[in-house]
């Protein structure tokens, strides 16, 4: 056990990796000597040398098509996109091929990779460096679409996500990876994709969130537990897609009231497809109209008006006294 | 058939007038006008001071993240000052100095870094387009511009900035083949400052040089000593001309280097030598021009405290501006503002009116930062 912030225990999870699967290839832009812009690859370019761990040129359509190619080769590519709003540079070769291979030769090839990626607000950066982009991957068949909310479930996520079969789109939350520190076991553990967590059980009322809104959902779930005596119930989606709905239907038929935080846009938002589901599982459970707390539908403000535009747990708490008095 | 050769080998210039050691080829010296050549060394002195002037912001948590220009002042001044305010000029994120010649007050590009959308707005007319962050995708929209100014028959020539990373993005490579395709009035100016980030010249790519790249999209490429004023001038007012009398594009490469930090998020220690930058801060484009106006009797004193008061009082205005009105956002999404948006920014007028106001309740955001380096933004 070692008490770690999440860049340290995600680069706990590459480490003990790369060590068990030769196969295992980092590349990115600035993943190699600098190790990173957040760190998350430090030392494992002078531990595995610059074969296995490349900085590449400054293209991101190259790190992706590249690494299309040394999967279809048998190797594991874990990419990183330096900020996940350059990732509109390399979005043809996910959604045209990443995606696409097993289907496209029906099951003969396949691109099992990793692609990591900072995201999300909180950073005061520029345009760019605080968006969150999840909705365009979740929406792509094919895709596994990975955001965890802290060091222990991340470092977790990541050893699942660098053993599964498949694409594997992983979304680091930029003001997640100092801000808090888990106990995290020096032997690796995974934690299975496709599943919710219920983060904090409740009675009331259910939260939906997921990386770096979860802190926002549990100040919120205080609040509301000590002023109003409610009982919420936190999930923490961990997988976007695909969507844990059982989790989530489970959670609607105990409570009857859903709010749903997402750093995302709203209009046709990840948060769309959690009220659909949970609306074909447990119509008939619900007391209240399913609510999203979200970013307005604006382009990335400027790091000055950040804080008015992305959900905090006092907007959250507004609106949820809203579906429990409804 | 024999194998026949279609391409003769290429050659690629480098130009050089005033070299580091302020030896001066009298042969090539453009001549500068003297009001323009002064007023041009005090455009680099602007923005090497404003440069230091943002980096102690910075470090106060007055601006966040920039990128300093030290060390690129002359390959930014000598070749934006061969544009006439008719002409275009097309930045990425590094380009303070050629702004501030372009007419960006100071305050609003402190604006721009302290996170207000403002910063990047151009005063009507102005024929400049904001900075650009994901790295080479400005250069399609110099290209578009260029292709716009010829069929409206003006004689616009348009100017793009870029480093040597971007080389590396297909941007870059469509952008020069588009202009290539189409010869229009552009022209590429790529401050090769040895470094993207952690990733040297070298790993960038396998060619010698940036400027052979142009002969491929079947344009002229030079490279020029993008520390000798002099000599950028006189490469890129070539360029310009010809781009200028219906000649197509050129790509200029200055052989530069970023003698300060990447970003004021970056640790150069952790993959260059101190040796590096010492051999470097030798051939600093400022040093060497001070002779060189001497020479001419172009050196007048008391630059440094008029340009020290300029920065001062620009800093006093940026900071007297009125707090951010969060409501904003809504503005220019849309010509028209949509219904949605419109119940949204309602909603926002009505959570804010239940805050009391007052700095820091304003919907700023005064929390700390988890991105290495960087500080909290307060105004
Ligand atoms: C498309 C894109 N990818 C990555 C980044 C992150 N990034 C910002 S600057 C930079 C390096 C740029 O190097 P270069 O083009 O040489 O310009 P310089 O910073 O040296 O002026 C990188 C990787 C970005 N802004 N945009
Ligand atoms: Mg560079």
């Amino acid at each position: 056990m070692a008490r770690l912030n999440m860049v340290k225990a995600l680069n706990l999870a590459l480490l003990q990796e790369m060590e068990r699967d030769d196969d295992i290839v980092i590349i990115g832009e600035d993943v190699g000597v600098d190790g990173g812009v957040f760190r998350v690859t430090e030392d494992l370019h002078r531990k595995f040398g610059g074969k296995r761990v490349i900085d590449s040129p400054l293209a991101e359509a190259g790190i992706i098509g590249t690494a299309v190619g040394m999967a279809l080769y048998g190797l594991k590519p874990v990419c990183e996109i330096q900020f996940s709003g350059f990732a509109f540079q390399c979005f043809h070769q996910i959604e045209n091929h990443a995606a696409r291979y097993r289907t496209r030769t029906q099951g003969r090839l396949t691109v099992p990779m990793v692609i990591r990626m900072p995201f999300g607000g909180g950073a005061r950066a520029l345009e760019h460096h605080s968006e969150s982009e999840e909705q365009f991957y979740a929406h792509i068949p094919g895709l596994k679409m990975v955001i965890p909310s802290g060091p222990r479930n991340g470092r977790a996520l990541l050893v699942s996500a660098l053993r599964d079969p498949d694409p594997v789109i992983f979304f680091e939350h930029k003001a997640l990876y100092h801000a808090a520190k888990d106990e995290v076991p020096e032997e690796s553990e995974t934690m299975p994709l496709g599943r919710a967590v219920v983060d904090r059980e409740g009675r009331d009322l259910t939260v939906i969130g997921w990386g770096g809104m979860m802190r926002v959902a549990r100040e919120a779930a205080d609040t509301l537990h000590a002023e109003d005596g409610i009982s919420v119930e936190l999930i923490d989606l961990l997988t976007i897609a695909p969507l844990d709905a059982q989790t989530l239907i489970a959670s609607a038929q105990k409570t009857g009231r859903i709010l749903i935080v997402h750093e995302a846009p709203k209009s046709f938002g990840p948060g769309a497809e959690v009220v659909a589901s949970i609306m074909e599982g447990a119509f008939l459970s619900l007391e209240a109209p399913i609510r999203r707390v979200t970013a307005y539908d604006v382009p990335f403000p400027g790091f000055a008006r950040e804080k008015a535009n992305v959900p905090d747990a006092a907007r959250v708490v507004a609106v949820a006294r809203e579906t429990l008095a409804y | 058939m024999p194998r026949t050769r279609v391409e003769p080998r290429f050659q690629i210039d480098y130009l050089s007038i005033l070299d580091s050691d302020g030896i001066l080829d009298d042969a090539l010296d453009p001549d500068i006008p003297p009001d323009l050549l002064q007023r041009m060394y005090r455009a680099m002195l602007l923005g090497r001071r404003l440069d230091e002037r943002m980096v102690r912001l910075q470090r106060q948590g007055r601006i966040g993240t920039f990128a300093p220009i030290k060390g690129q002042e002359a390959a930014q001044i000598g070749s934006v000052a061969t544009l006439t305010p008719r002409d275009w000029m097309v930045p990425s994120f590094r380009e303070t100095a050629a702004m501030l010649w372009r007419g960006w007050p100071i305050e609003k590009m402190l604006m721009f870094f302290a996170g207000y959308l403002e910063g990047g707005s151009p005063a009507p007319g102005q024929r400049d387009l904001p900075i650009t962050i994901p790295v080479a995708t400005q250069l399609p929209h110099a290209v578009g511009l260029a292709y716009a100014a010829q069929y409206r028959d003006d004689d616009a020539v348009v100017m793009a900035y870029f480093g040597d990373g971007a080389t590396s993005e297909g941007d870059f490579h469509e952008a020069a083949n588009f202009a290539g395709v189409w010869h229009v009035p552009v022209v590429f100016v790529c401050q090769n400052n040895q470094w993207a980030i952690s990733v040297p010249f070298k790993k960038q790519t396998h060619a010698r040089t940036i400027a052979q790249k142009a002969l491929a999209y079947g344009f002229p490429g030079i490279q020029v000593d993008g520390n000798d004023l002099l000599a950028v001038y006189a490469v890129t007012k070539e360029a310009v001309d010809r781009a200028r009398n219906g000649d197509g594009p050129t790509l200029i490469e200055c052989v530069t280097y970023r003698l300060g930090v990447h970003t004021t998020a970056d640790d150069p220690t952790k993959y260059r030598s101190e040796d590096e930058v010492k051999a470097w801060e030798k051939k600093d484009p400022l040093t060497r021009l001070v002779p060189y106006l001497e020479r001419k009797g172009l050196r007048t004193s008391g630059v440094e405290e008029e340009l020290d008061a300029e920065i001062a009082a620009a800093v006093e205005r940026f900071e007297a501006a009125p707090a951010p009105d969060p409501l904003m956002v809504f503005d220019h999404v849309y010509a028209e503002r949509p219904p949605h948006l419109d119940r949204e920014r309602s909603e926002m007028m009505e959570r804010l009116a239940e805050v009391t106001p007052g700095r820091g309740d304003d919907g700023t955001d005064t929390t700390s930062l988890p991105m290495r380096g960087q500080r909290m933004t307060r105004r």
